[in-house]
């Protein structure tokens, strides 16, 4: 699609981005000593906490991806927004005041409380990087995306700009600073939602969602066999044609433009259905539906084909309530596109298509994960394993956990981790809603699912698309400061105690460490932000999930709850479970796409690593802890 | 090494063994109900368009509770808590004052 910055925008972007420093100068003063820059002196607010642990958590992923998600797929988006609540509950009954009661810093810390081991150090510290690192990547990816509709500039000036504020914000002012923009940001992203849903069902349904939306047009035609052979309406010339098991294209010229339509046959004739392309022709241009990119010819899509209200079909709603919104929906047909590749001549052509959507299929789960039609045992197990990947994983993300220790007590633990179960769970239900809202209102780009939000948002004005722009720039911010601070902890603090661990670091040089481990993470992140342009953020964050929940959750439930656990045998369990997690990521059918083989070829059939490598993490930690159970005793 | 909370912690004793016995147990509750809602969803994926309120199928319902749930057994959990940490902190208190006047 073809964005154009708005002054606006570019006005209340730069306010959002000029407050973020302000607070991080301001508190600049205030994280001299690590315990002031790791943990904010342990004295942040349960409130302010609570809405920060929101500002963390409701990343690019979830502000983003989810409502993306939702967007082209329907429920089966707001499946990760159930997971990614539920896992809040086991933060909230299981790990928030224990860990409270027994940390320090980092969660190192709490699992070394009761050993004295530096190994836990080490490999607590890698697992907090390698986490960390898979988070930041779909973060940076997102802030790359964001600022071509928002200010106009290239991927890579969005990552690098992002990438730049945070490391000052990291490196000036620590956790304090981050927490206060996670508070802001947090607090901003709750309110603008509203504000974006409220209209949403203030306008109602429609089945011409904009008065520019595009009439995507239907033609006819003669068949001969498989073949069009003739275009009823004047001016057509056929001049090319697609076709394969499930696919049938044909290329029509109109006064010198060429498209693709989708063949459909209906009793007998030829029903020829507009669709969307993107042409990379043999001499280097790049067409979009046959024509250059500035000749805006590639539309927003996404509407209602028919919409039945208490059994009628009408063409408008009028405003809905919360419920009837979504009855309404499931009630009616929605058009949604699907994207086919295929070689025409020298020219490669990515075409999405129409496909109408009964929307009882999209308020139910099946369209992403294969749990009805065409579901096989394999890919119901890949779902649950998601599911689990997403109930535990919460419970062990570093930057989540270090959290727990900004505020002064147990009990302001808990309050806080309530407090962020409400927001985030209320954030949750608005994703149902921007999603489809999405979905319905014409306002997709069929190239990137992550702007849906946004540009859901620009279909009710200029400012409200601006405000949740740079709320989403913002979002990012936050997210990435948070991950940032966990990963400088890790490493000035875990990793660099357990190998010099002889030697006394003061005070001072662990913070000098920690900010500049902030640069060189937020260098790293930045590259590759750039490097994995385009790749799928909740995909991406689906594996930081799981390695977290496989390298990090058994060793703290088992430390917290088991009185056997050995020293070795959290470090062999935090090995293990990082380490069979990423061989399963590394080995799956998406990473062979990926890698570009054939998807059949994969050597692990699951694409969700955790009903495996959780329980194997688990196995290991019970069995090292036993056989190692002698020599504890003895020391 | 340094070890120990970088503020430091007196709580209780008994009110951590009674936080935690209840907190596993709201757990236990809550996973009941998500390891129902993950199994619907997968071996029974037709029973999610089951109208059930409001006009809503068990899908979005089923979806919405869990959030609800999730944000109502903090609450009442929390309030537990706090209760059980006031009564503790009154004996303590009251154990104290004893103490003094004798």
């Amino acid at each position: 699609m073809i964005y154009t910055p708005s002054i606006l925008a570019t006005v209340l972007f730069s306010v959002i981005v000029i407050s973020v420093i302000g607070i991080s100068i301001y508190f600049s003063r205030q994280s001299s000593s690590s315990k002031g820059y790791f943990a904010a002196g342990g004295t942040i607010p349960w409130q302010v906490n609570g809405i920060a642990f929101a500002g963390d958590y409701l990343s690019a992923a979830s502000f983003l991806g989810i409502c993306g998600m939702i967007a082209v797929a329907g429920y089966d988006g707001f499946l990760y927004s159930i997971g990614y609540l539920a896992g809040w509950i086991v933060a909230l009954f299981v790990i928030a005041e224990p860990l409270k009661r027994l940390g320090k810093f980092t969660f190192a810390d709490a699992l070394d409380s009761k050993f004295n081991y530096p190994a836990i150090r080490l490999m607590a510290g890698i697992s907090t990087l390698v986490v960390s690192v898979f988070y930041l990547i779909p973060q940076m990816v997102g802030a790359g995306a964001l600022v071509t509709p928002l200010l106009g500039f290239p991927h890579y000036v969005g990552v690098i700009f992002v990438g730049s504020i945070v490391i000052f914000i990291v490196a000036t002012a620590g956790m304090k600073a981050t927490t206060y923009v996670q508070f802001i940001k947090g607090s901003l992203l709750i309110v603008f939602s509203l504000v974006l849903v409220i209209s949403i069902l203030n306008k109602g349904l429609d089945t011409t969602p904009a008065d520019d939306y595009h009439e995507f047009i239907t033609l006819t035609g003669t068949m001969s066999g498989e073949r069009v052979t003739a275009v009823d309406q004047d001016g057509y010339t056929i001049t090319g044609e697609f076709a394969d098991d499930s696919h049938n294209m044909v290329k029509l010229n109109k006064d010198g433009v060429e498209r693709w339509w989708a063949v459909e046959v209906d009793d007998g004739k030829a029903v020829l259905k507009e669709t969307l392309t993107v042409t990379n022709t043999a001499d280097g241009r790049t067409l979009y539906n046959g024509l250059p990119k500035e000749e805006g010819a590639f539309y927003a899509v996404g509407h209602l084909s028919n919409i039945i209200v208490n059994g009628e079909e009408v063409d408008s709603t009028g405003a809905l309530g919360p419920f009837k919104y979504l009855e309404t929906i499931e009630s009616s047909e929605v058009i949604r596109f699907h994207q086919i590749n295929f070689k025409s001549g020298d020219d490669s052509v990515a075409l999405w298509y129409q496909d109408p959507t009964e929307g009882s299929e999209l308020m139910r789960p099946g369209l992403k994960f294969k749990v009805d039609k065409g579901s096989t045992p394999l890919s119901k197990m890949n779902f649950v394993s998601l599911m689990i990947a997403l109930f535990f994983g919460t419970a062990a993300l570093p930057h989540v956990l270090i959290r727990y220790y900004t505020v002064p007590s147990p009990k302001a633990a808990r309050k806080s981790t309530i407090l962020a179960i409400t927001a985030i769970g209320f954030f949750y239900i608005l994703t149902m809603y921007i999603g489809f809202g999405a979905m319905v209102n014409g306002v997709l780009d069929v190239q990137s699912s992550n702007m849906s939000a946004p540009l859901l948002a620009k279909a009710f004005g200029v400012f409200l698309f601006s405000i949740i722009s740079a709320i989403a720039f913002a979002t990012v911010l936050g997210t990435v400061s948070g991950l940032i601070v966990a990963s400088s902890g890790a490493v000035a603090h875990d990793m660099m105690r357990s190998i010099f661990r002889k030697k006394t670091i003061s005070d001072n040089t662990r913070v000098k460490i920690g900010k500049i481990t902030a640069i060189v993470v937020g260098v790293i992140a930045i590259l590759l932000g750039i490097l994995f342009k385009g790749m799928n953020v909740s995909f991406l964050v689906g594996w930081a999930f799981a390695i977290a929940a496989s390298a990090n959750f058994p060793a703290i439930i088992m430390m917290l709850f088991w009185k056997k656990t050995t020293a070795k045998g959290i470090v062999a369990s935090i090995l293990v479970g990082m380490v069979s997690a990423l061989t399963i990521i590394l080995l799956s059918p998406s990473m062979f796409e990926r890698y570009g083989f054939a998807v059949e070829k994969a050597l692990f059939g699951l694409d969700n690593p955790a009903i495996i490598s959780i329980p194997l993490s688990f196995l290991t930690l019970i069995v090292v802890s036993l056989l190692t159970q002698k020599k504890k005793e003895l020391k | 090494m340094e070890h120990g909370p970088a503020v430091e912690v007196n709580e209780d004793p008994a009110a951590s063994a009674y936080k935690t016995k209840l907190g596993l147990r709201f757990f236990a509750v809550y996973g009941v109900l998500f390891a129902g809602f993950v199994l619907i969803n997968t071996f029974a994926p037709q029973l999610m368009k089951v109208k059930v309120l409001l006009g809503l199928n068990l899908a979005v319902t089923y979806g919405f509770a869990l959030i609800l749930t999730a944000i109502i057994m903090g609450l009442i959990y929390n309030a537990f808590c706090t209760k059980k940490e006031d009564e503790l902190e009154a004996l303590a208190a009251a154990g104290s004052d004893s103490g003094e006047k004798k």
